[in-house]
């Protein structure tokens, strides 16, 4: 029809060749979608499978048992344990946890890794979780497979670094019923003795920060790493 | 490769340099290959919900000759290996590879005859990158990963020492048939990367003392 073939105004014609700005333009007053990565990060779901951890109980003792079951149990082959006995005795390697075995050697390949979760099935003693941890991009493969100093939990409020003798009074079995809240007077002193540098080894007054920096500075340079090296 | 290669090293190259990378870091072209699931990721990381175009990686190059970063997404089968080798030939330098997923990095599960365990059996990669698939997140860390590190490149005589420190650092490291006992000490001890002399350091099913 001829209503609708009117000619373009003079403003429209002029603006037309850059009219296509304006939508570049209108974009940047709109609400942005894209995640900021590096500076803005979007949390993960609470139960994603990131990088694992080892826990320990509420005086700082380690709860893994060294029994194996998440190295059978991974389908890729990516964990190594070797356990080794407790040993209270003087001049022994110490107590690292409650009960008879502890976890000596304890490895993760994250080049292996598949973040499964059939580890944290397997592990009887909730010793091994996954936090939502994920960047772990690294240049070379043997920095990749994480050791054991690498993944054991930041000490929390009232805990004390392995080895040290259990709670007095209590077994095993206790400290799984949760009769442990923390470190006792008698466990503090029996650190500070055996222990060069008792203000490096005490638990920090403030919260946990997690995240690999702090897992990797407060835990390394113990009597943990010189047993894994052994 | 231009006359910032003929600079005589001090002050003026290392400024150059400093310029160099920061211009190369900014503008980094992937080369379109995905071989398995790790692909799916990598184009979600295409999206604008992650937008690589933030990073001046808008392009994924169709073809080798443009590109500058080939992420090898998804295992890597023996028949797929000597493809992999071709595509990382035809790209012009400098060039960066980044081994996305476990599959590509070491095998991942699948330790088997059909899968080059670990794609650095025949390329040099620059970043591992965990995770299977990795997600978009995880990716975006190793393109930073990786950003860092062209940032630091050298040139010039300051590239020849590099290389020629990274060549020595390799032949001193302990070969991997010859890594005995508990891994840790593989691992903890003065493990240097070298670019393109790395072969197989994954040693988790060594022996254990």
């Amino acid at each position: 029809m001829a209503d609708d073939k009117k000619k373009p105004s003079f403003l429209a014609d002029l603006f037309a060749p850059v009219g296509g700005f304006g939508v570049t333009f209108a974009t940047m007053f709109r609400k942005l979608e894209t995640e900021e990565y590096p500076e803005e990060k979007r949390p993960t779901q609470p139960r994603y499978h990131g990088r694992h951890q080892l826990n320990r109980h509420a005086d700082g003792l380690e709860k893994c048992v060294g029994c194996e079951l998440c190295a059978w149990a991974c389908p890729a082959d990516a964990i190594l344990v070797e356990g080794a006995s407790n040993d209270d005795s003087d001049g022994g390697t110490g107590r690292f946890s409650p009960g008879e075995r502890y976890g000596r050697v304890y490895q993760i390949n994250y080049l292996r890794c598949i973040f499964c979760g059939l580890c944290i099935e397997a592990c009887p003693t909730r010793a091994l979780t996954m936090t939502n941890f994920y960047e772990l991009a690294d240049n070379n493969r043997a920095d990749l497979i994480f050791t054991k100093e690498q993944l054991l939990a930041p000490l929390a409020e009232g805990m004390l670094p392995a080895p040290h003798p259990m709670v007095e009074g209590l077994e095993e079995r206790d400290y799984y019923q949760g009769k442990v809240v923390r470190a006792t007077p008698e466990q503090e002193a029996w650190v500070t003795e055996h222990d060069a540098q008792p203000e490096d080894g005490l638990a920090p007054s403030g919260d946990p920060v997690e995240g690999v920096d702090t897992v990797t500075t407060r835990q390394v340079g113990r009597d943990t790493t010189e047993a894994v090296r052994r | 490769m231009g006359i910032e290669e003929k600079l005589p090293a001090g002050f003026l190259l290392t400024t150059v340099e400093q310029v160099a990378g920061y211009m190369r870091k900014s503008s980094v072209w992937p080369a379109t290959f995905g071989l398995a699931c790790c692909a799916i990721e990598m184009m979600a990381v295409g999206t604008p919900d992650y937008d690589i175009a933030r990073f001046g990686m808008e392009r994924f190059s169709a073809t080798p000759r443009q590109a500058d970063l080939m992420i090898v997404a998804g295992r890597v089968s023996q028949k797929m290996a000597p493809v992999v080798r071709q595509v990382y030939d035809q790209m012009p330098e400098p060039k960066w590879v980044i081994s996305m997923g476990v599959c590509a990095s070491s095998g991942g599960m699948f330790n088997n005859y059909a899968i080059v365990q670990g794609v650095d059996h025949i390329i040099p990669v620059d970043v591992y990158l965990p995770g299977c698939p990795p997600r978009p997140e995880m990716l975006l860390n190793a393109i930073i990963t990786l950003h860092e590190q062209i940032q630091n490149s050298k040139l010039g005589v300051n590239r020849v020492a590099a290389a020629r420190a990274a060549e020595a650092a390799a032949l001193a490291a302990t070969p991997t048939h010859q890594m005995t006992g508990l891994l840790a000490q593989g691992a903890g001890s003065g493990h240097t990367h070298a670019h393109g002399h790395l072969h197989g350091t994954d040693v988790s099913h060594g022996g254990v003392a």
